[in-house]
């Protein structure tokens, strides 16, 4: 059990964003939290998990989480989910919908938006979906306002009978701060009481709810004037004055110490009244929010004369030094003393993120690499994405969760006169097609395409650091779980059972031949591996490989596996026999990472790769 | 309400070299200190190998989680190429605690970029105190090189606006409720640090 649980109210504790609204979504009494593993949301849900008194769950993506967290809110219980923001976008359909028949028990959606784009395939602004689906949403700064702010939304959804959005970004998510902790509250759960005015959408009552909808937001904006969570700071340098949201207030903070804002916590709808009555008092009015000029665009319609985006970055985040310089030149401040800094640092080799030593996708890219020319690979989310880069490039695209199948399935479709000759493949991991690739897949055999579907089981969702899924065996608190058969699975989506072959992707030569076969033969057909992510209890670390000094030829084939234990021990200028230079790459294999994976074995040619005599399975990771 | 001065600390490394779990105990024992904190980091996609930077802003109370390009007080390195990345984050006066390991890449090994050459000569700049200190051969001799973390943090203990003894404490207190029979070998490892610090 989380030792948190054992805190007393009051007691004050270092957390992270994403941990200290785990705390208040168990002391606001909540009863069901469902999420889907998404940087940087992932830890909330596995927080959460670890404490007691309420159903927490991983749910096969977004949107069935979403509904799990409404049902339970339909039932009269405080109900909770958390994504981050292109999770929001798959979840949007019931979302679009909740806002009209509104929440019973609070009902809060947590939406982390990665700005900067540390780890996600785009950057958007998460706040739009207020506006479009009228909905308030609240910004918290930093770990206590993420924590007192989640709270107070249960409360603000009950108030107002509406789901509520949080919206987090990466920098409040993962920054940790002192949070002062309180006490859980219990509630009770009426239950779910049939109203078809309320709940069942038809045209007729969903017609008679839009007004509702809209009123709400009206009274929401009445409110938004008094709400305590929206403060203002005086402020004697009244040059300019700010309205700002999320942690960009820290940074504003940092850079002007002495001037008069407004920190919206309720960020939606806007409190007119109140920003009005701050750009009475100032030279001029800045907006700084992160991404998108949302409330200056508001505010400018609304008729105020403000600076936002004019002057401010639209893109990433919002640090002091990124804001102060274009700001001073807005109120004619000279910009101070340049404070000295040191000589710019020499620039170091990257470090890209890479697969790990053993990872069993390395046997997958290696395969595809070797097939380059004959094959179209469209790719999906998650470690195998890094198949795109040195030394595989095997892997063509990556857009959103299963999207693979669905693009491979329109490459075949379009015929393309460079792809005739080409086979299409889709590849993804385990997690990944139980979240959206199913559906794909099941429209590959209804539409008769032809494409072979590799689904990279490794047991696990590896990209954000190991959670459970349906395929795992395990739920979220590790307890056993049913566990879906992928062959089975593919075979009721209509996938021939011949077309169907588990493959063990350290057998680089089985791997070859099973994927080889499969994209000649013209019908869909879908390719398991069945190997785990090196970072999880099912993986078995085996004896440690060397590589023969003598037996080497320098040929470099295992370093073009892209295994990280394999490193070179040197280059050595030569000629070949027909007297043209080369440069033989003499390899070695680090014993503390090898984990006796054999891929690279059956990369030599030259037998020059055995088990280090009388080696111990390395230990376990540092 | 003014930005009070806060002490800036930059941790650099390696995916999986433990630099946020350094800069988690750093924060830890100047929060028992009575210091506000914050702590930040980017690691993103580089979970493993990648490079992780940290930030640590200590203070009587700590806006902006983010230490402004320039302003650190203090870089941990804990490998010797990432300190040289970020080195010119620290600001002039300030000073560079750093393992002088070389962790090398496979884009290096394989030939795309190379290392740079004497890292440690180049990170000696002029208003700088450097300190360098083996971490690895450290914890090593020790009997295991996961100690090296510890060592790293008894070097940079007494540059610190708090005493080593309480960055001690904290790391002991966190074996013996992990790992009890690990306790011992950490305070061995964080008292070699601090002793190397002095002399490097």
């Amino acid at each position: 059990m989380n030792m948190l649980v054992k805190d007393e109210a009051g007691a004050r504790r270092l957390l992270s964003g994403d941990e200290a609204i785990a705390r208040a979504v168990w002391e606001a009494g909540t009863r069901v939290a469902a999420g889907y593993p998404g940087t940087p949301a992932t830890e909330i849900l596995e927080s959460l998990a670890q404490y007691p008194d309420l159903h927490t769950q991983w749910s096969v993506n977004e949107k069935v989480a979403f509904e799990v967290a409404l049902g339970a809110s339909m039932a009269g219980a405080r109900a909770f989910c958390a994504m981050k923001h292109v999770g929001l976008n798959v979840a949007s359909d019931p979302l679009m919908t909740v806002t009209l028949t509104g929440a019973l028990g609070g009902l809060v959606v947590a939406v982390a938006d990665d700005v900067g784009q540390s780890s996600s395939q785009n950057e958007q602004d998460s706040r739009y979906w207020g506006r479009f689906a009228h909905l308030p949403i609240l910004e918290p700064a930093d770990s206590q306002e993420a924590y007192e702010m989640t709270k107070r939304a249960f409360e603000l959804s009950e108030q107002f009978e509406t789901l509520v959005i949080v919206r987090l970004t990466t920098r409040v998510c993962h920054v940790k701060a002192l949070v002062t902790l309180g006490a859980r509250e219990e509630r009770k759960v009426p239950g779910f009481a049939i109203n078809p005015a309320r709940w069942v959408m038809v045209p007729g009552n969903a017609k008679k709810r839009v007004p509702l909808q809209l009123e709400r937001e009206k009274k929401l904006a009445a409110f938004a004037e008094s709400y305590d969570l929206t403060v203002e700071e005086a402020g004697d340098d009244r040059r300019a004055g700010f309205v700002v949201s999320g942690p960009a207030y820290l940074h504003l903070r940092e850079a002007f110490p002495n001037a008069p804002l407004i920190k919206l916590g309720l960020s939606y709808p806007l409190p007119l009244g109140r920003i009005r009555a701050l750009a009475a008092t100032v030279g001029k009015l800045v907006v700084v929010e992160e991404t998108e000029p949302l409330i200056e665009t508001e505010l400018r319609a609304a008729g105020l004369a403000v600076h936002g985006k004019d002057i401010l970055p639209r893109i990433g985040e919002l640090t002091a030094d990124i804001i102060a310089p274009p700001i001073r030149a807005l109120i004619g401040e000279p910009e101070p003393p340049k404070a000295e800094t040191l000589p710019p640092a020499p620039a170091v080799f990257p470090r890209p993120p890479t697969l790990c030593a053993a990872c069993p996708h390395i046997g997958v890219f290696h395969t595809l690499f070797a097939m380059r020319k004959k094959v179209v690979i469209m790719g999906d989310i998650g470690c195998y994405t890094l198949g795109a880069g040195h030394p595989w490039h095997a892997l063509d695209s990556c857009i959103s969760m299963g999207a693979a199948v669905g693009m491979a399935l329109g490459i075949d479709k379009a015929g393309g006169a460079s792809d005739a000759r080409k086979a299409v493949l889709a590849v993804m991991g385990d997690s990944t097609f139980l979240h959206m690739g199913m559906q794909g897949l099941l429209n590959i055999v209804y539409n008769r395409g032809n494409v072979t579907t590799l689904i990279l089981d490794n047991r696990t969702t590896g990209m954000t650091g190991g959670q459970n899924h349906p395929g795992t065996g395990h739920e979220i608190h590790g307890e056993e779980a049913p566990r879906v058969d992928f062959a089975r699975l593919c075979e009721a989506l209509g996938v021939k059972k011949e077309r169907i072959r588990l493959v063990d992707p350290y057998d680089l030569n089985g791997l070859f031949r099973t994927i080889r076969d499969e994209i000649k033969v013209p019908e869909p057909s879908v390719v398991i591996t069945n190997q785990p992510c090196t970072l999880i209890r099912e993986f078995v670390r085996r004896e440690p490989h060397q590589v023969l000094e003598d037996k080497c030829t320098g040929c470099g084939s295992c370093m073009d596996l892209g295994c990280p234990a394999i490193t070179v021990r040197e280059r050595v200028e030569k000629t070949d026999y027909a007297g043209r230079p080369y440069e033989a790459t003499y390899t070695r294999i680090d014993a503390r990472a090898c984990t006796g994976c054999t891929m690279c074995v059956a990369a030599c040619n030259h037998g020059a790769i055995v088990p280090v005599a009388g080696a111990k399975a390395a230990g376990s990771c540092c | 309400m003014n930005a009070l001065p806060s002490l800036n600390i930059l941790v650099c490394g390696i995916g999986g070299q433990g630099v946020m779990t350094a800069a988690e105990i750093l924060a830890q024992a100047a929060i028992d200190h009575g210091f506000d904190v914050k702590k930040t980091e980017i690691a993103g996609m580089a979970q493993r190998g990648g490079v992780v930077t940290s930030h640590v802003r200590i203070g009587p109370r700590v806006l902006s989680p983010v230490i402004a390009p320039g302003t650190a007080d203090l870089l941990a390195g804990f490998e010797v190429a990432e300190a040289l990345r970020w080195s010119d984050q620290v600001r002039p006066g300030g000073r560079i605690v750093v393992n002088t390991q070389q962790l090398v890449p496979p884009v290096v090994t394989g030939g795309l970029f190379s290392y740079p050459e004497e890292p440690l000569a180049q990170l000696r700049a002029p208003g700088v105190a450097v300190t360098a200190v083996d971490a690895a051969d450290i914890a090593a001799a020790l009997g295991d090189r996961r100690l090296s973390n510890s060592v790293m943090l008894g070097a940079m203990a007494d540059a610190l606006p708090f005493p080593a003894e309480a960055l001690e404490e904290k790391i002991v207190a966190r074996f013996q409720a992990k790992k009890p029979e690990l306790a011992a070998l950490n305070r061995q490892a964080f008292a070699a640090g601090r002793k190397a610090s002095s002399q490097g």
